[in-house]
């Protein structure tokens, strides 16, 4: 396997983020309003009050205009995989595929066919099947992201496989491993969690401004109490699985928590950085002071991490150089590992051209030794396995502060709205307005932590990205990515316009 | 269950169950069929709008069958995934794009601030029409002409040409199965809408239609027909797996298999009888008997060149790296473990069917789209 070049490789990973940055701005907002919709057609059947049938069918064209971009920024996530990263394709392609298939089963119809009963099936059906319709709608999203970050959280863990040196890829060994992976469930539950409050946020935020104009002010009210009450509870929830999270990236990527907390010494009791200012001529190694300001939470981290306040935290310095006394291995002898593995490979192709099956198994023999390593024989400098810092550490931590800050915005909806004055409380109405691009801010940089924070791995440890993409030349994928960009950008402006024209005509005057 | 299945067996499954999925796809596609005939089927803007929504309550099931299409490929044959999609970048790019702008024109065309006009979405819509099909049906007949490209030895693609896929149009024979299919999707989509709507001068423009691009399709279709049975076809030894061309190779196929000859028979009887009554005797049933022949001949056409020793994915550079059944699947755990979950297919058809059922027995009319109480496109 042969490095492609430093240039083809950032273009192809720009043309990935800006697709999945798209796409996950319209995602999160259909697994969240999806249930909220649900919900809130649940209500009608159950009351007959045609005033709730005419909220729901308002959030259900906000759902729609939605959903459309989301189905047509989702196609190329399908394929980008086999257009832009061949060789992972291949590499892994007998555990990746298989997630992606089973969400096209599973998930992808069970949307499609009951998103029409929803939208056009008011009065060619039962209320009962419709009810059941607009759920099997939000269970199928949900199924889907089971299944991609099922996809996503192998790449980030792998586990359930073996390597085959005659076919040169990972093979499944274990479908139930690959899809009950601790990352990947934690993984789920936590940006499903992410887009639950993003619906809910958007609900509470559209529902202010009806309030602010005095329109629909009655069902903006209803709304807001379904979009509050749902929001507290999910956001809750997200909070406890982002713990989880951490908790597994701590056991699994400790490079990237490192990162996400620039701990550059790993200590006991280590605590975590609510909120500091990273020194930016700090490199690796030196004795810089990290932060140039910084308020840290005592012994937070050992127990976030590891759920115990007096867990020793590894630092970069630790992961790249070793720490003997708390038994870390330093990528260099690491990258040492991932040469004799690779090299292992060279040999055992080789025995097997010369038909010589006694080099052939002592060859094996070493590779499946050293294959956890196999990634690192393709790394030049310890260094290498250190991700963009600043861009890890500030994402996870607007992330974080938005989570809380979310918490705080329904209590105080939810509070105001039990006293049922919350129309007075203007700044509390605007505050809800301002948190829905703030909702979508979290969640991307949510993304960014994840993905930047495990650079530079395709797949953690076996792969880096330098070889995982297709050998293509770099200005085919310049133009698809300006491509993508222009076409992406023009229809995210078109969406806006249209999802503020009907949220202007509110609640009946639009369709 | 499965996993006493050998590989090969497994293969040979999974190979029936994409073809399945690709002459699914292609019925589907009366859609984008539908697509190019928005201006031609209709004389004022309410008969525009009945097509539209028609078709907009049966895009996405094409359009979750194309990701269907690719999630299985990648799962059951990924070395095809990772061939074909990296290295004939720009065909496969060029579709999805057509796609991409098609998922949101329904939903935006008739909405206020738009941004780009209805007439955008509704060029949008005949590009998909027009351009996705005839590139998919380049793409299809790369199958049986070949494509430029090599493996190395940890079977990574390089594409020997700098068009990344496009050169499949500098070969002539790559043309017939493009506008064969341009042509049988407008068909079938005017057969769908002469069932789906209830409006006669609609009926009456698409059987006039149907006549007239049945014409085209005919010679079309014939031709590539043609070629693919008399040219020579790319042929591997099961034991040495050793490529060499063997003359009329696809003919051989179904003589020697002829459960898929009669399928591919039985597919084309079934589309001439429903063009047929649909045309020429104004019957409005016969939608599900051009489907289903669509899907048999489509079928028919995938399993004769992935079954019998025959290669599915041609290189024209070096004939040895040719892509089979049996050197580009996915392992045996993984193939068997995917044959659970394909046991749901048929339960997906069932409530599909189902839903459609429940949707389309009541017939769209000018009333119900002109009325303002319901969900429109």
């Amino acid at each position: 396997m042969e490095t492609l070049s430093i240039e083809l490789v950032d273009w192809s990973r720009a043309q990935f983020a800006l697709t999945a940055i798209y796409h996950f701005l319209f995602v999160p907002l259909t697994l969240g309003l999806s249930f909220i919709v649900a919900i809130m057609e649940t209500i009608y059947v159950k009351t007959g009050d045609v005033r709730w049938r005419n909220i729901t069918k308002f959030w259900m064209t906000l759902f729609a205009i939605n959903f459309a971009i989301g189905v047509a920024t989702g196609l190329i996530m399908e394929f980008e995989f086999g257009t832009n990263w061949s060789n992972y394709s291949w590499f892994v392609g007998d555990i990746f595929g298989a997630p992606l298939a089973v969400e096209g089963i599973l998930a992808f119809f069970l949307e499609s066919t009951f998103f029409a009963v929803m939208f056009f099936g008011w009065n060619k059906v039962s209320k009962g099947f419709h009810l059941f319709s607009t759920w099997l709608v939000a269970v199928g999203s949900n199924l889907s992201a089971f299944w991609i970050l099922v996809a996503n959280g192998w790449m980030q863990y792998p586990v359930g496989m073996a390597f085959n040196p005659d076919s040169v890829r990972n093979e499944m060994a274990s479908f139930l491993d690959v899809a009950l992976s601790p990352v990947a469930v934690a993984k789920f539950l936590h940006t499903i969690g992410s887009g639950y409050v993003i619906g809910a946020l958007f609900v509470v935020g559209i529902s202010a401004w009806m309030i602010l104009r005095k329109r629909n002010v009655i069902e903006a009210k209803r709304s807001m109490v379904v979009g509050a009450s749902f929001g507290l509870l999910v956001s809750i929830f997200l909070a406890i699985s982002g713990d989880e999270s951490a908790y597994q990236v701590a056991q699994h990527q400790p490079v990237k928590l490192a990162a996400m907390e620039g701990l550059y010494k790993g200590e006991e009791r280590a605590g975590i950085i609510a909120w500091g200012i990273l020194n930016p001529e700090k490199e690796i190694g030196d004795d810089k002071q990290e932060f140039i300001g910084d308020f840290e939470i005592p012994y937070a981290l050992s127990f976030l991490g590891y759920h115990d306040i007096n867990a020793f935290v590894p630092g970069l310095d630790d992961l790249v150089f070793g720490n003997e006394k708390y038994g870390i291995e330093g990528a260099e002898s690491k990258i040492e590992k991932g040469k004799i593995a690779v090299q292992a490979l060279t040999d055992y192709k080789a025995a097997k051209k010369a038909g010589d099956e006694t080099a052939m198994n002592a060859a094996n023999v070493k590779l499946q030794e050293y294959m956890p390593y196999f990634g690192y024989g393709y790394l030049e400098k310890p260094t290498d396995i250190v991700p963009p810092i600043a861009l890890t550490f500030y994402t996870f931590h607007i992330m974080v502060g938005l989570g809380m800050w979310f918490i705080v915005l329904f209590i105080v909806v939810l509070y105001l709205l039990m006293a049922n004055d919350i129309a007075r409380y203007k700044k509390v109405l605007w505050l809800s307005i301002i948190s829905i691009p703030l909702g979508y801010v979290a969640a991307e940089a949510g993304w960014i932590v994840a993905e930047v924070g495990r650079q530079p791995w395709a797949i953690q440890d076996l792969m880096p990205v330098g070889i995982a993409a297709t050998q293509i030349d770099v200005g085919n994928v310049q133009l698809s990515f300006w491509l993508f960009a222009v076409i992406f950008t023009g229809l995210l402006i078109a969406e806006i316009k249209i999802m503020l024209r009907q949220i202007s005509l509110g609640i009946n005057g639009g369709h | 269950m499965f996993e006493n299945l050998s590989l090969h067996e497994l293969q040979i499954y999974w190979w029936i169950i994409i073809s399945l999925l690709g002459g699914l796809f292609v019925f589907i596609m009366f859609v984008q069929g539908g697509q190019t005939l928005l201006n031609e089927l209709s004389s004022n803007e309410t008969e525009k709008t009945m097509l539209v929504n028609s078709l907009g309550r049966k895009w996405e099931l094409g359009f979750t069958t194309l990701v269907l299409f690719g999630g299985a490929l990648f799962a059951a044959f990924p070395l095809f995934y990772s061939t074909s999609f990296g290295g004939a970048y720009w065909v496969w790019l060029a579709i999805l794009f057509t796609f991409i702008i098609q998922a949101v024109s329904y939903e935006y065309r008739k909405k206020e601030s738009n941004l780009f006009g209805s007439a955008t979405y509704e060029k949008f819509l005949a590009i998909n029409g027009y351009l996705g099909t005839f590139l998919l049906g380049a793409a299809i007949s790369t199958f049986f002409s070949g494509a430029d490209f090599r493996l190395d030895d940890n079977n990574f693609v390089y594409w020997t040409v700098p068009t990344r896929g496009l050169e499949a149009l500098l070969v002539p024979q790559n043309y017939l199965l493009p506008f064969a299919m341009v042509f049988l999707v407008r068909i079938v989509g005017g057969m769908y809408f002469i069932n789906n709507i209830d409006h006669e001068p609609i009926r009456a423009r698409a059987r006039k239609m149907i006549k007239h691009n049945t014409m085209y399709f005919l010679p079309f279709f014939l031709a590539f027909t043609a070629w693919v049975l008399f040219k020579d076809g790319y042929s591997y030894d099961p034991v040495t797996k050793f490529v060499s061309l063997v003359p009329m190779k696809h003919l051989f196929t179904f003589i020697e298999l002829p459960w898929i000859g009669a399928i591919f028979a039985i597919g084309v009887v079934m589309v001439l009888v429903a063009i047929y009554n649909a045309a020429f005797r104004a019957k409005n049933c016969c939608i599900f008997t051009i489907g289903i022949g669509t899907v048999l001949v489509v079928m028919a056409l995938l399993l004769n060149v992935g079954l019998n020793g025959t290669v599915y994915y041609p290189s024209v550079y070096n004939i040895q790296h040719s892509l089979t059944i049996q050197n580009s699947s996915g392992s045996h755990y993984t193939l068997a473990a995917m044959s659970y979950a394909s046991l749901m297919v048929p339960f997906v058809l069932a409530y599909i069917s189902y839903v459609w059922y429940l949707m389309d027995r009541v017939k769209i009319t000018e009333d119900e789209i002109t009325s303002s109480g319901e969900h429109h496109y």
